[in-house]
C-alpha cells in the first residue's frame, strides 16, 4: 500500500571497538521530504554514508532496495548512477572554479575528451534557473556567497538526474533567509518528483518542510513520525531524540551585572581582500562583568569581523576606534596583547582556528598561556596535567584521559576543551562566536551552563550566534549587527525574533 | 564526484564518546601493549641491525665499525637535529648541503688562509651559519615565501658561493684541535682496564657511558615518580624497568665496543649533547610546544597568541648554526674544505627526519626519532658497503625504505581515522 522509494532494513555499522550503526531501519516514501534527526553521534551520517556507497557494500550487515530492488553499491559513483545524489554538510566545491565547471565536475560536458563549453554553460545556466539562483555560470566558485555555493551543488545533484538527493545539514551554514529559499526549494523539487533526506538541527526547519522524520538514537532507530497525520512539536522531537524530555533548553540564570569590563567605540575595519570595503564602520558596544551580551546578525553582518579585529586585529586592515578594558583605554596590537589584557575570543571553526587537531586535551587547554605553566622557559608538564585534569572534571569534557587527542572528540567535547584553554588565560571578556555550533541538544543545554557560570564568575561574556531562539535564551542584552552596523540594542525583557531580525536587516532595507 | 575525503573526521557520525579513545594503532606483544606508530622505527632499527650483522657475520658490531658509523654520520646527524624542527613547523630547508659547504669554506679560509686562531675560527663560522639562517628565515617568515623555494634558491645561492670562495680546489689541511673533533677520540684519561674475554678497554669512557646510564634511569625514575604523584597513568613497573634495562645494555654494549677500540669518539660526545639538549628543548621549552602548536594547526597558534613569524625564523637561524657546525666537521674529518662537499645531504637529513617518524603535514615528530632515522641509513649504507653492494643498489634500498617508512605511517594513520569515524 505504500510506496517507498527506500528502504533500508536491519543495518548494522561496526566500525573496530564501536557499534555505530545497529539493525536501523528506514523507508522512505517516494515524493516526500523525510528528516533524520538525531544528536551528535546517533549516526545519521554514517546511515547516509552506508546509503550513498561511501561504506560499500559488504562493509555493513542490512539490505537496502531502492526503487523496489536490492543495491550493493560499491561506492559513490555507484550510486549516483541510480539517481542518489549526497550533499555534504561541508560543500565539496573547488573554489577557484567557475560555477559551470564545478557543476559538470566529473561529469564534463564534453565530446571526443574536449570540453564543450557552449553546451557546459547551456546546461549551467538552465540548471541554475532551476534552483533560483540568478549567477552567470562563468562566475567563480569563490565569488559567491555559501547560500549559493549550496544551491550550486543542488544544481550539480540536479545535473545527475537525481531521484533521491541527500542533504546533509544543508542549512548549517546559512543565514534565515538564504535558508528560507533553500527549503523552499526542496519543496519545488518535491514537487517535481524528485525524494528528499535531510539531515538538521535545526528542529523548525524540520516541522516546517518534513513529511515524516525518522529519529536515530544510539546507532538505533527510535521512531518515525508522520507529519501529515500527527501534530508534531519541537519538544516531541527533542524527547524522541534524547530519550528524555528536555522541560527547558535554557537554564535558568539570575545574572548579577557588575562593571564595565569592555567596551568599543567607533570601531571600523576594513577588508584585507577587498580594497576600501569597511566591512565594520563606527560600531560600539558595552559589556559589563556578570553580563552575557548577544550580538546577532545575518551572514556577512561583520560579528566575526568585529570580534576578531577587536582580539589582537586577527582579521581586517586599516583599524581604527578605541578600545576600554574597566573603563582605562588599551592598545591592543596582537593577540598576545589581547591576552594579556584578558580578552578572549572562541572562534566559530573550531577546528580549522580552535584547536591543535592531532594534539591531546592537555596541550590544548594550555596552549594560550603556556607561560603561566612554565618557569624561565621550561615547562612543568605534571602542574599543565593537573590543570588539564582539573578542567576535565569542571568542564565535564568526556574522555577517557587528558591525553586523548582532541581530533577524536565529538564537537561538544571540542567546545570544552577550547572553552578551558581559554578560561585558563584568565580571561575577564570572552568573546564566544558560536559556541554551540555543531553541537548537539545535549551538549548546548551544558555549553549554556558554563557560559551562566563563567558570567556568574564575574567575567563578561559576548556571544555570537545565528540562531535567535538561542541569544534570546541566553543573553542578557543584544546588540543586533547589520552591514558593519550596530543596528539595535534589546534587553532581554524586550527581545523577540522579529524585533531582532528588524534591526538585523535594517540598512538592507534602506538600500533598497 | 561529491567529494569525501579519507580523513573526514565527521563529528556526526563518530562513535559515542566513551568508545573513542579505543584506538587502534596499539598492538599486544607478549602481553605488554605497544604503540606501533611510536615505537615502529626502533623496532625496526633493530630488526635491520640483527640482519645486517647475520648478513656480515658480525663485522657491522666490531668495534671500530660502530666507531666508523658514528663519526661517518655524525653531520647528517646533526643536520637531522636541526632539519626535525624545521619539519615539525610545517616546512623544510633544502639547502642545508649547501650550507655545509659554504661554511666548510667559511671556516678553511679563515683557519688556513688567514691563519684565526681556531676556537675564534670555529665561532666566526657559527655566526656565518646563524647569518645564513637568518636570511633563509626572514624571507620565509616574514616575507611569506614557501621556505621550498627559499631553500631551493639558498641550495643555488651557497653553492654559488661556495665555489667563488674556493675557486675550483679544495682548502686545508685543518688545525689539529678540528681535526680532532671531527675524527679524533677522547684519551684514555684513567687507563684501561680488563674486561675479560673482551680484552683491555677504555676505563674512562666505561665511566661516562656508566654516568649516561645512571643518569637517564635517575631521570627517568623522578619523571615516573613525580607522575604517580599527580596520579597520571605510567607504565606498569615491570615495563619501566624492562625498558630502562633494555636502553642501558644498548648504550653499555656500545660504549664497551668504543673502549676496546680508540675509545669515544669527540663527536659522539658532540651529538649525546645536542640531542640531549634538543630533546628538553622539544619536550619540555615553550619555545618547543610553539613548534609543534605551528605545525599541529597554524591558525589555531596564531589565533593563541604564538608569534609564529618569530619561532619560524628562530628555527630557520638554528638550522644555519647546525649546519654549520656540520660544515666544520665535515671539512675537518676530510682535513679539506671542499667545492662539492655537503652534496645531498639535505636529502639525507630530510629524509632521516621522515624515516623517523616525523608528519609530512607538520606538528609531529621526535629528535630522538629523526636520529634513528639517521642512524637506520648510517647502517645500511655501512652494512651494504661491508657486503660490498655497489652504490647504486644502497641508493636503491634507501629510498624503499624511506618510502615504506612514510608509507606505513599514512597507514597506521589512516587506520587510526577511521576508526574514530
Amino acid at each position: 500500500m505504500t510506496d517507498d522509494i527506500l528502504r533500508m532494513s536491519g543495518i548494522t555499522k561496526t566500525f573496530p571497538g564501536v557499534r555505530a550503526l545497529q539493525d536501523v531501519n528506514l523507508s522512505v516514501r517516494r515524493g516526500e521530504i523525510h528528516a533524520i534527526c538525531g544528536e551528535n553521534g546517533a549516526g545519521k551520517s554514517t546511515l547516509m554514508k552506508v546509503l550513498s556507497g561511501v561504506y560499500p557494500h559488504g562493509s555493513y550487515d542490512g539490505e537496502i532496495s531502492f526503487e523496489g530492488e536490492p543495491c550493493r553499491f560499491t561506492g559513490i559513483a555507484d550510486s549516483e548512477r541510480r539517481g542518489i545524489v549526497i550533499i555534504h554538510q561541508e560543500l565539496a566545491l573547488c573554489p577557484q572554479l567557475s560555477i559551470a565547471e564545478n557543476i559538470f565536475l566529473g561529469n564534463e560536458r564534453a565530446e571526443r575528451g574536449l570540453i564543450d563549453w557552449n553546451r557546459t554553460n547551456h546546461e549551467a545556466a538552465r540548471l541554475l534557473a532551476r534552483v533560483g539562483l540568478r549567477e552567470n555560470p562563468v562566475t567563480t566558485v569563490s565569488d559567491i556567497g555559501v547560500g549559493k555555493q549550496q544551491l550550486v551543488e543542488i544544481a550539480k545533484a540536479l545535473s545527475k538526474e537525481v531521484r533521491l538527493l541527500i542533504l546533509d545539514e544543508p542549512t548549517a551554514a546559512l543565514n534565515d533567509e538564504d535558508s528560507a529559499h533553500l527549503l523552499d526549494l526542496l519543496r519545488g523539487l518535491r514537487d517535481e518528483g524528485i525524494t528528499c533526506v535531510i539531515i538538521s538541527h535545526k528542529l523548525n526547519e524540520v516541522i516546517a518542510i518534513a513529511d515524516s522524520i525518522t529519529i536515530l538514537r544510539d546507532g538505533r532507530t527510535i521512531e518515525t513520525l508522520d507529519m501529515r497525520a500527527d501534530a508534531v512539536t519541537e519538544d516531541r522531537i527533542i524527547s524522541g531524540m534524547v530519550g528524555r524530555d528536555l522541560e527547558h533548553r535554557f537554564p535558568p540564570h539570575e545574572p548579577n551585572i557588575g562593571e564595565e569590563a569592555l567596551r568599543i567605540e567607533d570601531w571600523t575595519v576594513y577588508s584585507p581582500s577587498q580594497r576600501g570595503r569597511a566591512v565594520v564602520s563606527g560600531a560600539a558596544l558595552t559589556v559589563h562583568r556578570g553580563e552575557i551580551v548577544g550580538l546577532a546578525g545575518l551572514m556577512g553582518a561583520g560579528r566575526t569581523e568585529l570580534a576578531m579585529s577587536v582580539f589582537g586585529r586577527a582579521y581586517g586592515t586599516g583599524i581604527s576606534g578605541r578600545v576600554y578594558r574597566d573603563g582605562r583605554p588599551v592598545e591592543i596590537r596582537n593577540v598576545r596583547d589581547a591576552i594579556r589584557h584578558g580578552i578572549a575570543y572562541a572562534t566559530e571553526d573550531r577546528k580549522r582556528y580552535g584547536l591543535n587537531l592531532i594534539e591531546d586535551i592537555k596541550r590544548n587547554v594550555s596552549a594560550a598561556r603556556l607561560g603561566k605553566l612554565a618557569r624561565r622557559g621550561w615547562l612543568d608538564e605534571n602542574k599543565e596535567y593537573q590543570v588539564a585534569e582539573e578542567f576535565r572534571g569542571s568542564m565535564n569534557i568526556k574522555a577517557p584521559s587528558v591525553q586523548s587527542i582532541t581530533g577524536k572528540l565529538s564537537g561538544g567535547n571540542q567546545q570544552k576543551v577550547v572553552l578551558s584553554k581559554w578560561i585558563f588565560t584568565d580571561a575577564d571578556v570572552l568573546i564566544l562566536d558560536e559556541p554551540t555550533r555543531g553541537i548537539d541538544v545535549g551538549a548546548k543545554y551544558e555549553i549554556y551552563s558554563i557560559i551562566n557560570r563563567l558570567a556568574d564568575e564575574g567575567r563578561a561574556v559576548l556571544v555570537i550566534s545565528s540562531e535567535l531562539p538561542e541569544l534570546i535564551g541566553l543573553c542578557d542584552r543584544i546588540y543586533a549587527m547589520s552591514e558593519g552596523r550596530i543596528t539595535g540594542e534589546v534587553a532581554r525583557a524586550d527581545a523577540t525574533q522579529e524585533r531582532l531580525m528588524q534591526y538585523m536587516t535594517k540598512g538592507q532595507e534602506q538600500k533598497k | 564526484m561529491s567529494g569525501i575525503s579519507p580523513s573526514d573526521v565527521d563529528a556526526a557520525a563518530g562513535p559515542p564518546d566513551d568508545v573513542i579513545e579505543r584506538a587502534p594503532g596499539r598492538a599486544r606483544v607478549f602481553g605488554l601493549s605497544l604503540n606501533i606508530r611510536q615505537s615502529g622505527i626502533y623496532i625496526a632499527f633493530a630488526l635491520i641491525v640483527v640482519l645486517f650483522s647475520v648478513l656480515t657475520d658480525g663485522a657491522l658490531l666490531e668495534p671500530q665499525n660502530i666507531s666508523n658509523i658514528i663519526v661517518q654520520n655524525s653531520y647528517i646527524l646533526i643536520l637531522s637535529i636541526g632539519m626535525i624542527l624545521i619539519i615539525i613547523a610545517g616546512h623544510i630547508d633544502l639547502s642545508v648541503g649547501s650550507v655545509v659547504a659554504i661554511t666548510g669554506a667559511v671556516a678553511a679560509v679563515l683557519m688556513v688562509n688567514y691563519s684565526v686562531p681556531w676556537p675564534l675560527a670555529l665561532l666566526i663560522t657559527l655566526a656565518v651559519g646563524a647569518l645564513i639562517g637568518a636570511w633563509q628565515g626572514f624571507w620565509i617568515a616574514y616575507f611569506g615565501i614557501p621556505a621550498f623555494i627559499v631553500t631551493l634558491a639558498g641550495m643555488l645561492l651557497f653553492r654559488a658561493l661556495t665555489l667563488t670562495v674556493l675557486g675550483n680546489q679544495g682548502i686545508g689541511p685543518f688545525p689539529d684541535a678540528v681535526r680532532t673533533l671531527a675524527n679524533g677520540f677522547t684519551d684514555g684519561y684513567l687507563g684501561n682496564i680488563g674486561l675479560g674475554p673482551l680484552g683491555g678497554a677504555d676505563l674512562f669512557s666505561l665511566l661516562i657511558g656508566l654516568i649516561a646510564v645512571a643518569g637517564f634511569a635517575a631521570s627517568q625514575w623522578r619523571t615516573r615518580a613525580a607522575r604517580l604523584g599527580y596520579g597520571q597513568q605510567v607504565d606498569p613497573m615491570a615495563v619501566f624497568v624492562l625498558k630502562i634495562a633494555a636502553a642501558a645494555v644498548v648504550v653499555m654494549a656500545i660504549v664497551v665496543q668504543l673502549a676496546r677500540f680508540k675509545n669515544l669518539p669527540w663527536v659522539l660526545m658532540l651529538l649525546a649533547v645536542l640531542v640531549l639538549g634538543y630533546s628538553l628543548l622539544t619536550n619540555r621549552a615553550v619555545f618547543g610546544r610553539r613548534i609543534y602548536a605551528i605545525g599541529g594547526n597554524l591558525q589555531a597558534a596564531v589565533l593563541s597568541g604564538v608569534k609564529v613569524k618569530s619561532v619560524v625564523f628562530w628555527i630557520f637561524v638554528n638550522m644555519g648554526v647546525l649546519a654549520a657546525m656540520a660544515g666544520v666537521i665535515f671539512a675537518g674529518r676530510l682535513n679539506q674544505a671542499n667545492p662539492t662537499a655537503g652534496n645531498a645531504f639535505e636529502l639525507d637529513a630530510i629524509a632521516a627526519a621522515f624515516i623517523g617518524g616525523a608528519a609530512v603535514q607538520g606538528g609531529v615528530g621526535k629528535v630522538v626519532g629523526a636520529i634513528t632515522g639517521g642512524l637506520i641509513m648510517g647502517v645500511i649504507n655501512n652494512g651494504m658497503s661491508l657486503i660490498g653492494s655497489p652504490s647504486e643498489r644502497v641508493m636503491l634500498v634507501k629510498g624503499i625504505v624511506l618510502l615504506a617508512a612514510v608509507a606505513f605511517d599514512v597507514w597506521a594513520k589512516r587506520r587510526a581515522g577511521t576508526a574514530a569515524q
